[in-house]
């Protein structure tokens, strides 16, 4: 237990440093230029933070799930589109990690990551599906010789030019349903990627995220044996949902520090008083906290759950409602943080080049609702509770 | 008796791809097409034609995967009844 905790506090303390010292100082025009992270990730690799998830008998940092939650808020605090990077990349190692059974090739391939810490980025979104992670177009196709080949039409790939290698949703075969999928790793030499549009967004701007025709060329054992369907409640949806969560809570937070200071500055000016802007600022905490409340709370749900033979709570109805209602809610209360920290701070932090600027807060989380468009999850919840018990 | 009824169900409610009717007891319902939005009108036709409800330790993706495991389900749910 104390080796873990160890290992965490390093991990940790490691991490909120390059949060301070690297991608704090590059975030602005990280942000202005939309261009990567580069010498954030670049960090973080020095670090081995890559595979911190991945076990140390595989040659990873062993670190503990709630320490990958709390390094992407970390992260967050300082530039929302390096902690994304950074959270999407551990969502494609944790749904391996997780997912061990029977995965040699996987087992190789990790060791791989963590000696030369490799990124991950996926490939899960389709043309054609209309948003619907839980079916595919694109499926792999047998060439003979263990080898198999496919092409996926992808309308956005985060860091896709940047990831050494690729995770992505397919259908199993050629004649398989949509919805009967599997999960393929593909190497940087073994992927063409054709970019087919171009990346100008509002926010989250220096995540890199174009649409991309990606054709890859693999071998058999590179197909996860773990199905879709059941690394998808068990890994791929709940870990999605908690770390971006937790790097929403650390925009959030870094935008309520921001209007906060704005605040003591003012009282300075005037001793004795209480500036107007404290009240509120005393709103907006309140709705951070409500914030933080909903994101702890999923990620001590998701840790107890996983710790539990069979991880059977994850496929159940109420727990996939609950991560589910998380990405919800955690996605339109940080923008709403983000606005109020605004209107505490006024045109100071409508300016983009004060210490009190919130533009950039608000815009990178405004992306939140969009990622797995909320309305989507909200069918998938009318569905589910038609039929739920215990919600 | 229990398969065919739940062979009914998932024809009337699956909108599967395949024919039901000569579809395994222990094939895969979903690598046979059954959507999860589909599953879940399965599951409320199995509700209604059985009367009875299916606790949530229930509501898996495995108690759903085929035919088969409905129907031990069903059965196992009749019995509590009984």
């Amino acid at each position: 237990m104390s080796v873990t905790v160890d290992r965490d506090e390093a991990f940790l303390g490691a991490v909120a440093k390059i949060a301070d010292e690297i991608a704090a100082p590059n975030a602005d025009e990280v942000d202005r230029e939309a261009r990567f992270p580069v010498e954030t990730i670049d960090a973080l690799r020095e670090e081995n933070a890559l595979s911190a998830l991945v076990p140390t008998e595989l040659g990873g940092g062993g670190v503990s799930f709630e320490a990958i939650a709390a390094a992407c808020f970390e992260l967050g605090r300082r530039c929302g589109a390096s902690a994304m990077v950074y959270a999407m990349h551990q969502i494609q190692v944790g749904t391996i990690v997780r997912h061990p059974e029977g995965a040699e090739w996987f087992e190789g391939y990790l060791r791989e990551l963590a000696d030369e810490q490799r990124l991950v980025a996926s490939v899960t979104s389709e043309v054609g599906t209309g948003g619907d992670m839980g079916r595919s177009v694109a499926a792999v196709t047998p060439q003979g010789g263990g080898r198999s080949t496919f092409e996926k039409q992808a309308p956005t790939v985060s860091y896709g030019q940047y990831a050494d290698d690729l995770l992505t949703t397919l259908r199993r075969h050629p004649d398989a349903e949509p919805s009967d999928q599997v999960i393929v790793l593909s190497r940087g030499d073994q992927n063409q990627l054709e970019q087919t549009g171009s990346w100008d967004p509002m926010g989250m701007r220096g995540t890199c995220s174009p649409g991309y025709i990606l054709r890859s060329e693999i071998s058999d054992e590179q197909v996860l044996p773990t199905a879709f369907s059941k690394a998808m409640p068990e890994s791929m949806v709940p870990i999605s949902h908690i770390l971006w969560s937790h790097l929403w809570l650390g925009i959030a937070t870094d935008a309520f520090d921001r209007a906060r200071a704005f605040v003591r500055a003012a009282a300075k000016r005037k001793p004795g008083e209480t500036p107007p802007a404290a009240h509120k600022l005393s709103h907006v905490m309140s709705e951070l906290s409500l914030l933080r409340a909903e994101v702890d709370s999923a990620l001590r749900l998701f840790v107890e759950a996983s710790e539990e033979p069979g991880r059977e709570r994850l496929s159940t109805m109420a727990t996939i409602l609950r991560f589910n209602n998380l990405k919800i809610a955690a996605s339109e209360q940080a923008p709403r943080v983000c606005q109020g920290a605004m209107g505490v701070c006024g045109i100071m932090g409508f300016k983009n080049d004060t210490p009190f600027s919130i533009g950039r807060h608000l815009r990178d989380t405004m992306s939140a609702c969009l990622m797995v468009a909320n309305e989507r999850i909200h069918q998938t919840n009318a569905g589910l509770l038609l039929v739920a018990k215990e919600v | 008796m229990i398969e065919e009824q739940v062979r009914q169900v998932i024809t009337d409610q699956g909108r599967m791809p395949v024919d039901v009717s000569s579809l395994p007891a222990d094939a895969d319902l979903y690598e046979a097409g059954m959507t999860s939005h589909a599953s879940v009108n399965v599951m409320l036709g199995l509700e209604d034609a059985f009367d009875i409800e299916f606790p949530d330790h229930m509501l898996t993706r495995d108690v759903f995967e085929s035919i088969a495991a409905i129907s031990a389900a069903l059965d196992e749910l009749q019995k509590e009844a009984a």
